[in-house]
């Protein structure tokens, strides 16, 4: 019993191959660009990465591990820590600026959802919109606030935080102050999402077990927000380690990181093949972080 | 459930949102501060805002900014709204469909740097035998549109996938033939989603930074990386009132936006 | 109001439709003649929607064809048959107001304006919506929206209407009305009405005619007195209303052996062992033996008021519990002891 290769799609007699052609038509434009210019070089970055520099600059089509090496800290002048430090800085920093805004955003998703829905579809709003403005602006502003004359400094002098003649800005407090400031946003949204879809049947259930507030917090609330959590970490995580433009401009330019890292190789070393296995080590965050989402989420079906 | 929260909530709740907001108000403060160092107050004055619009640096930074920002919105617009479609209405077997989803969602997930890097590298390799690849206007349009892409194509399907399949089921048992069903039925209810789309491209465009920094050339400033040369060089306090105005611009179409949703789903929600 | 011919009879011919490795409708073969009022009614999953959805042409069957009159529609697209359909949630179109919703199919049609605008207004007039004109469909309630879908799809003048679960979303008393509604209006427009439903008080009020339908496969075919009086199998006693179905051995011909005696019935069974149906209602409940045949003593296990009845349980002893249905002033005491009546014209030889 053969079917005939027709088949009525919204209401059209047509094959599936005809619709696929139609499909391929309409999507080409889009994701030839997106192959062309996106996803084929990040994968041509992988296979850079295992490339050496030639001299003067142009690249040396060898395959080899130094740059691998190089990245540990092995290099023709011996061992040094440098590149590990940088790389560990970053991480350090990608960290804290997640924990820091986590431990914000988790009250505020909660503090969101207690208003009455049209209220938080505007309050949503009001939190998501700062993160469309420009990032250098943004920056310099806290540059400004946190300054020699600015309140801020006032107080923490007076409290006995500072000295008489430091500032908070530049320094590592104005760096996270920056950071946090900008990813907050995308740590709010997926918890936000998540508390509003809790199930707080849930939450009564637990009190009616005799479950102490610890107790209820943790198996009626926090189970049911374990994809909502984990989200906001990697949304917050993953572009924080490839952020240094905060940490440049607040932290007065004296540590570097990855991003500096990265830049200067596509730029005054231009050691493009490092730079790339330099790439390589924020494509593998970025990879791991959507891999354990998967993995969590497989086995959960809410959220 | 509108429990009151607990007090500590509440105040973590304004201090996360002090956070967010104090940067944009001090540059708004500042712009209109007399005071040229801008630490204390000098008094109330839109010097600095005349000043900005006497310098040629700056009128042609936000020109590149505008051209670019209209430029690379229109292309992802129209290619992003076709692969949404695409995407959308074929019967695509499983696999290829998550290979839509995938690739619509890297950019989206990728850090700007790594873009940044990818960009420079395809462009290096074009311009050894296509000149026009040289950093400059080509790059950043192109650059850009890359990262507009997922976002139109996201917002677009969303929009498609709250259109009920039936919908277009009744248009052909009354009669309509494909392109009248297109027309008639699903493109109406679809340029919500693409204005917003379109809207949304256009400011990621406007602010954005580190991509721009790898692929523009020196003819190609655009208006973020003068304020962030002008911060290296040295601060001159137009671009207190330079930033404000970009900021405005962008929180004046955010709202445009909201509002424009607003309208269209009080009607919807009986 | 239109003048149809005899050349609208609706003929289904061998119909299979398989998705994937299911089998949704098996050998299906029936014909609608015009006019008529058809209900197709069954559990969800016995293939009643994609039957209709085929006749509409928005599915293809693998095998079969659909015709009307003597042309074949097997492969015409939905827009080039003269069906056309309610759907289940009305797909109305949110951007255009009632009045342009109405006028679609013709507009389709390139119907001139003046034309179009007597006609709107004449349909709209007929489904009582002339207040709703400039409405959106979202500012609209469900039964405004199920006129508005009605409508939309009786104005293009199509041979045949087909109606998905048209009142599933209502509420009881406004669905009872429609329900009315729509008996009326097809048959003051004379035109074929093809009805989708699970509710069989829905099935049984709008009908000219029934098709139970179970597991792709028409079970019983027949007008709502038949249907419900008169079941032919086990599915559709049990579908349709409530009946006791009695485990029956044949004895001879014209009767059958229960646990609890011997029953007389009208038609010989064709199995040795089936099934017998009588509803609730149609056993009659005496305090002394009656002078009747089918008549046997039973123990009133229980009772529960219904409202507009009594329900008992009837313990006729071998493990035989049935239940009976009385009239509200017809009372007994539970626990007491009475005679049942199984008239031999309401049971029903089942041909399973």
């Amino acid at each position: 019993m053969t079917k005939s290769k027709y088949e009525v799609f919204e209401g059209k007699l047509t094959t599936r191959a005809h619709m696929q052609r139609t499909g391929s038509l309409l999507s080409a434009p889009g994701m030839l660009t997106l192959l062309v210019f996106l996803l084929l070089p990040i994968a041509g970055l992988v296979v850079l990465a295992f490339m050496q520099r030639g001299a003067y600059g142009v690249i040396d089509w060898t395959p080899s591990l130094e740059n691998a090496k190089r990245l540990l800290g092995f290099s023709s002048f011996g061992w040094s820590s440098d590149n590990l430090l940088i790389i560990g800085r970053s991480l350090l920093l990608a960290t804290v600026t997640t924990l820091l805004c986590i431990a914000i955003a988790f009250p505020m998703a909660f503090w969101i959802a207690s208003h009455k829905p049209s209220t938080r579809a505007l309050l949503l709003a009001f939190v998501m919109v700062p993160s469309c403005t420009n990032l250098v602006i943004r920056t310099y502003a806290w540059m400004l606030v946190l300054g020699a004359q600015m309140p801020p400094t006032w107080i923490a002098r007076a409290i006995g935080i500072l000295g008489e003649t430091e500032t908070l800005y530049p320094g590592q407090f104005a760096v996270y102050v920056g950071m946090v400031s900008s990813m907050l946003p995308f740590s709010i949204l997926p918890l936000y999402t998540s508390v509003e879809r809790l199930d707080w049947r849930i939450v009564e259930a637990t009190k009616d077990l005799y479950a102490s507030p610890l107790r209820s917090f943790r198996h009626g609330i926090l189970s049911q927000m374990t994809i909502g959590i984990v989200s906001s970490i990697i949304l917050t995580f993953v572009p924080s380690l490839g952020m240094y433009v905060v940490s440049d401009l607040l932290g007065g330019s004296k540590y570097m990181l990855i991003g500096n890292l990265i830049q200067q190789q596509f730029g005054a070393a231009s050691d493009w093949p490092f730079g790339a296995m330099l790439g390589i080590v924020l494509i593998l965050a970025s990879v791991l972080s959507l891999a354990l989402l998967q993995k969590i989420s497989k086995g959960k079906s809410y959220v | 459930m509108y429990k009151k929260s607990s007090p500590l909530v509440i105040i973590i709740s304004y201090i996360g949102i002090a956070l967010l907001y104090i940067p944009l108000l001090f540059i708004a403060l500042f712009s209109v501060n007399a005071n040229r160092h801008g630490q204390t107050w000098g008094g109330f004055t839109f010097d600095w805002y005349v000043k900005l619009f006497s310098n040629d640096l700056v009128q042609q930074a936000t020109l590149n900014s505008i051209i670019l920002a209209v430029t690379s919105t229109i292309i992802a617009t129209v290619f992003g709204t076709l692969l949404a479609i695409g995407i959308h209405r074929t019967p695509w077997n499983k696999k290829i469909r998550s290979f839509f989803d995938y690739s619509i969602n890297i950019p989206v997930v990728t850090p700007d740097i790594l873009m940044a890097i990818a960009l420079v590298t395809v462009f290096g390799l074009f311009r050894t035998f296509l000149p026009c690849f040289e950093p400059g206007m080509l790059t950043l349009i192109i650059s850009h549109v890359v990262f507009q892409l997922s976002f139109v194509v996201l917002v677009v399907l969303g929009r498609l996938s709250s259109i009920p399949k039936d919908q277009i089921e009744a248009a052909r048992d009354l009669y309509a033939t494909t392109s009248g069903a297109w027309f008639r039925v699903i493109f109406p209810q679809l340029l919500t989603g693409i204005i917003a789309g379109a809207l949304l491209a256009f400011t990621l465009s406007l602010d954005d930074f580190i991509i721009s920094f790898f692929v523009s050339g020196p003819t190609s400033q655009t208006l973020p990386l003068y304020i962030y040369g002008s911060l290296k060089r040295g601060i001159s306090p137009e671009i207190h009132a330079l930033s404000t105005l970009v900021i405005t611009l962008t929180l004046g179409i955010m709202l445009l936006t909201l509002f424009y949703n607003q309208k269209k789903s009080k009607g919807r929600n009986k | 109001m239109t003048a149809i011919s005899s050349n609208t009879d609706l003929h289904i011919r061998h119909i299979h439709k398989s998705f994937g490795s299911k089998a949704v409708l098996r050998d299906l073969d029936v014909s609608i003649k015009s006019g008529e009022f058809v209900t197709l009614l069954g559990p969800s999953g016995c293939g009643k929607t994609t039957l209709l959805r085929i006749i509409g042409g928005f599915e293809k069957a693998d095998k079969g064809e659909v015709a009307l009159g003597e042309k074949i529609i097997s492969n015409h697209s939905p827009n080039k048959r003269p069906v056309n359909t309610v759907f289940q949630s009305y797909a109305l179109f949110p951007h255009l107001n009632v009045w342009e919703n109405v006028a679609f199919g013709l507009r389709s049609k390139k119907i001139a304006e003046s034309e179009i605008k007597t006609r709107v207004q004449e349909m709209m007039d007929i489904v009582q919506i002339s207040d709703l004109t400039n409405e959106m469909p979202e500012t609209l309630s469900g039964g405004q929206k199920q006129r508005v879908a009605l409508a939309r799809a009786l104005i293009n003048q199509p041979k045949i209407l087909l109606l998905d679960e048209p009142l599933s979303a209502l509420d009881a008393n406004l669905r009872k009305n429609l329900q009315r509604e729509l008996k009326t209006l097809q048959r003051k427009m004379d035109i074929t009405f093809i009805l989708v439903t699970h509710d069989q008080d829905e099935a049984i009020a709008v009908s000219d005619r029934i098709l139970v339908m179970n597991g792709g496969k028409i079970e019983q075919d027949g007008s709502p007195e038949d249907v419900y009086e008169h079941p032919t199998s086990r599915f559709v006693a049990t579908f349709i209303g409530e009946a006791n179905i009695l485990e029956c051995k044949k004895e001879s011909e014209n009767k059958v052996q229960t646990p609890f005696g011997i029953l007389e019935v009208e038609k010989t069974p064709n199995w040795e062992n089936g099934g017998v149906a009588i509803r609730m209602e149609d056993i009659f409940v005496y305090d002394t033996r009656p002078e009747k045949k089918n008549v046997f003593p039973a123990h009133i296990q229980e009772r529960i008021f219904r409202g507009d009845y009594w329900e008992f349980l009837m313990d006729l002893g071998h493990g035989v519990v049935l239940n009976v249905m009385t009239d509200p002033d017809e009372m007994y005491e539970p626990n007491t002891d009475i005679f049942l009546e199984f008239p031999k014209e309401y049971l029903q030889v089942l041909r399973d």
